[in-house]
């Protein structure tokens, strides 16, 4: 193990790289962006030869999706508010987390599969490539048709922010795109956490499933319907509070729950990047298991 | 005890082997539940100590029965798992700490999946490997024509991978694995499940990939036919460890092994005997097993079956018959009895 350079020297007068085909030592970051970006332009070029099924299937998704906001405005025939809060200040915590949420289903919607990859051992074509796995997995089988998921959390968010009448501030206004953004982040750091949990737990993408599908309907309720302890949990342990509630709460004036500084409203960027460092090395500490155990 | 039958691998160049291996080994902890709660650990040792060396050009065989560590070697030279113990390099590189500096240099085929995208015609995974491996475009162009001309998938190129045969996607993987320029060809069981003819078309090409292209072939099998066609030399491994090294030649011959002519005769018959074409020598062939008018014969597997089948046709009415090559279990079973 330790004499790895004396090797390389006595191996490469023979062992000339392939002609042409010089071997870069490139950053993996901007390698495994490069390698999603190939996968997934391959997948949305297939999608469109089929355009009449796209249109097809991103419309129910869309519908489907919808049913959430459709079962809120029918609770809102029978009360006029709930858990102290309108249909407008409702609409805009839905709108919020679903846009986010589709964005990072759009994106990474296919990690859950990595349990199925190992059981199956097609993980294994994927680590005689040259690119990172991470980037493969959260590439393969890109669904364009998930933009349906996230033009309906648009348009409720729309609906939310004509009704509203909040008295703007360019803060209030640039937190839109940062809390959809980093609420996205979030719910990808949880995604790929899932999936290395996988690597140990192959069954395990039902677990990741609740706190990621589960997650974004409970953010879609005013966090003051639901138990103090649930409240604490998704806002310390799998910080989902901070992907709508928090900040949402900022830009509507009203008060958390659970007994929390105002200054947290503007914590998501950097909850999302302390998550996802902390699902990077949840991923490679994943990807080392299997590669030692192979299974 | 592995050393017993390790001859003189043929065409190893001096020194620096291409492929080196050294007392690599591959431990797995497996966890049984052995109660409520419980949990007995076991080690299983895979891969047990293995040490060779293939040269630049080598078309090497890698056989052994079920379990005996051939897939488990062949994911270590590829950087997919991680060696427990030993040192194993490829082409100067540590497969498992530099995997995607390697994954340029070698191709890959498994036999019983895919590389492929399975949804997706061929002609988009070929497409996509381009990009992603980085091929100059001429050369990926002239590897292309290639491989469609040799391996016969010019109609293929438009079927989505799920819709391909067998032996056509078995031809698709293995044009995948080549589009780069690989230096070294891993195959893991490339003739599995494959009809004659398609057999036969993927060893010609493998043959001729070895010869023209000078690629270094390293396959595992469970047809010793494979490797009596395709390769100068064959390794055997079982329980992880090596048990032979050297020309399929003397594999026979350190196994003495058996072919098998199953015969169907009209009626029940004494078990068929016949004797020697020489004075006083070992019988030709031996009845082995009768079942009614089905006989099981047994004659060595370097004689012809040919003046045999035909010596029986002349004394016993025969219906029908069969020829059945040894299988590897019973080459290196016979090994092991004959073991000092």
């Amino acid at each position: 193990m330790a004499d790895t350079v004396a090797v390389r020297t006595g191996g490469e007068q023979d062992d000339p790289e392939p002609g042409g085909f010089a071997f870069e030592e490139r950053p993996r970051l901007l390698e495994g962006v490069r390698a999603y970006g190939l996968i997934m332009a391959m997948w949305v070029r297939s999608t469109m030869a089929y355009r009449a099924s796209f249109a097809m299937t991103a419309l129910g998704d869309f519908a489907v999706t919808a049913f959430d906001f459709v079962t809120i405005l029918l609770m809102f025939t029978h009360v006029d508010a709930l858990g102290g809060y309108t249909l407008p200040e409702i609409a805009l915590l839905y709108g919020l987390s679903a846009t986010a949420f589709g964005l990072c289903d759009l994106l990474l919607g296919s990690m859950d599969r990595v349990g199925r990859r190992v059981r199956d051992g097609t993980l294994d074509t994927l680590l005689v490539r040259p690119v990172p796995v991470l980037a493969q997995v959260a590439a393969d089988r890109f669904a364009l048709r998930r933009l349906g998921r996230i033009t309906q959390g648009l348009l409720v968010l729309g609906y939310a922010l004509l009704s509203l009448d909040i008295a703007w501030t360019p803060l209030k206004v640039l937190m839109l795109p940062v809390m959809v953004v980093s609420g996205a982040a979030i719910f990808g750091a949880v995604f790929v956490a899932g999936a290395a949990f996988q690597f140990v737990a192959q069954d395990a993408s039902e677990v990741q499933n609740s706190f990621t599908y589960g997650g974004t309907t409970l953010l879609q309720y005013p966090p003051t319907i639901f138990a103090k302890d649930l409240v604490r949990g998704v806002t310390f342990v799998v910080p989902l509070a901070f992907v709508s509630w928090l900040p949402a709460l900022y830009v509507l004036g009203r008060e958390y729950p659970v007994d929390l500084p105002q200054w947290v409203a503007f914590l998501p960027p950097l909850v999302a990047a302390v998550c996802w460092v902390l699902a990077g090395l949840a991923w490679r500490a994943g990807l080392r298991a299997y590669r030692s155990t192979g299974s | 005890m592995s050393d017993g039958f390790t001859q003189e691998g043929t065409g190893m160049g001096g020194d620096g082997g291409f492929i080196t291996l050294d007392g690599v080994e591959k431990v797995f902890q497996v966890r049984r539940k052995a109660g409520l709660l419980r949990r007995e650990r076991r080690e299983v040792r895979a891969v047990d100590g293995i040490s060779f060396r293939v040269a630049r050009g080598e078309m090497v065989g890698y056989i052994g029965p079920n379990g005996a560590g051939k897939s488990t070697t062949i994911k270590m030279l590829t950087g997919i798992l991680t060696p427990s113990g030993g040192r194993l390099r490829v082409a100067g590189i540590d497969p498992s700490r530099e995997r995607t500096r390697l994954a340029h240099r070698i191709g890959v085929v498994f036999g019983q999946r895919t590389t492929l995208w399975w949804d997706l015609p061929l002609r988009d995974s070929y497409r996509l490997m381009h990009r992603m491996y980085r091929i100059p475009d001429r050369r990926y162009r002239e590897n292309l024509d290639r491989c469609v001309e040799l391996l016969d998938l010019g109609e293929l190129l438009d079927v989505p991978v799920r819709q391909l045969s067998l032996g056509q996607r078995m031809r698709g993987d293995i044009a995948a694995a080549l589009l780069h320029d690989p230096e070294v060809l891993y195959l893991d069981e490339p003739t599995i499940g494959l009809d004659v003819i398609s057999k036969a078309k993927v060893r010609q090409f493998l043959k001729e990939l070895n010869t023209e292209r000078g690629t270094t072939v390293l396959l595992t099998t469970h047809d010793l036919t494979d490797i009596e066609q395709l390769c100068g030399r064959v390794m055997v491994i079982d329980h992880g460890r090596l048990m032979y090294d050297g020309s399929p030649a003397g594999l026979h011959e350190v196994g003495e092994s058996e072919r098998m002519l199953v015969v169907d005769l009209e009626s029940e018959f004494p078990p068929i005997v016949l004797e020697p074409e020489a004075a006083g020598g070992a019988p030709a062939l031996r009845a082995v097993k009768v079942e009614g008018p089905r006989q099981w014969l047994a004659f060595p597997a370097a004689a012809s079956a040919a003046p045999l089948v035909a010596r029986i046709a002349a004394d016993y009415p025969l219906v029908d018959l069969s020829v059945r090559e040894p299988d590897i279990e019973a080459v290196i079973a016979r090994m092991y009895e004959s073991a000092p």
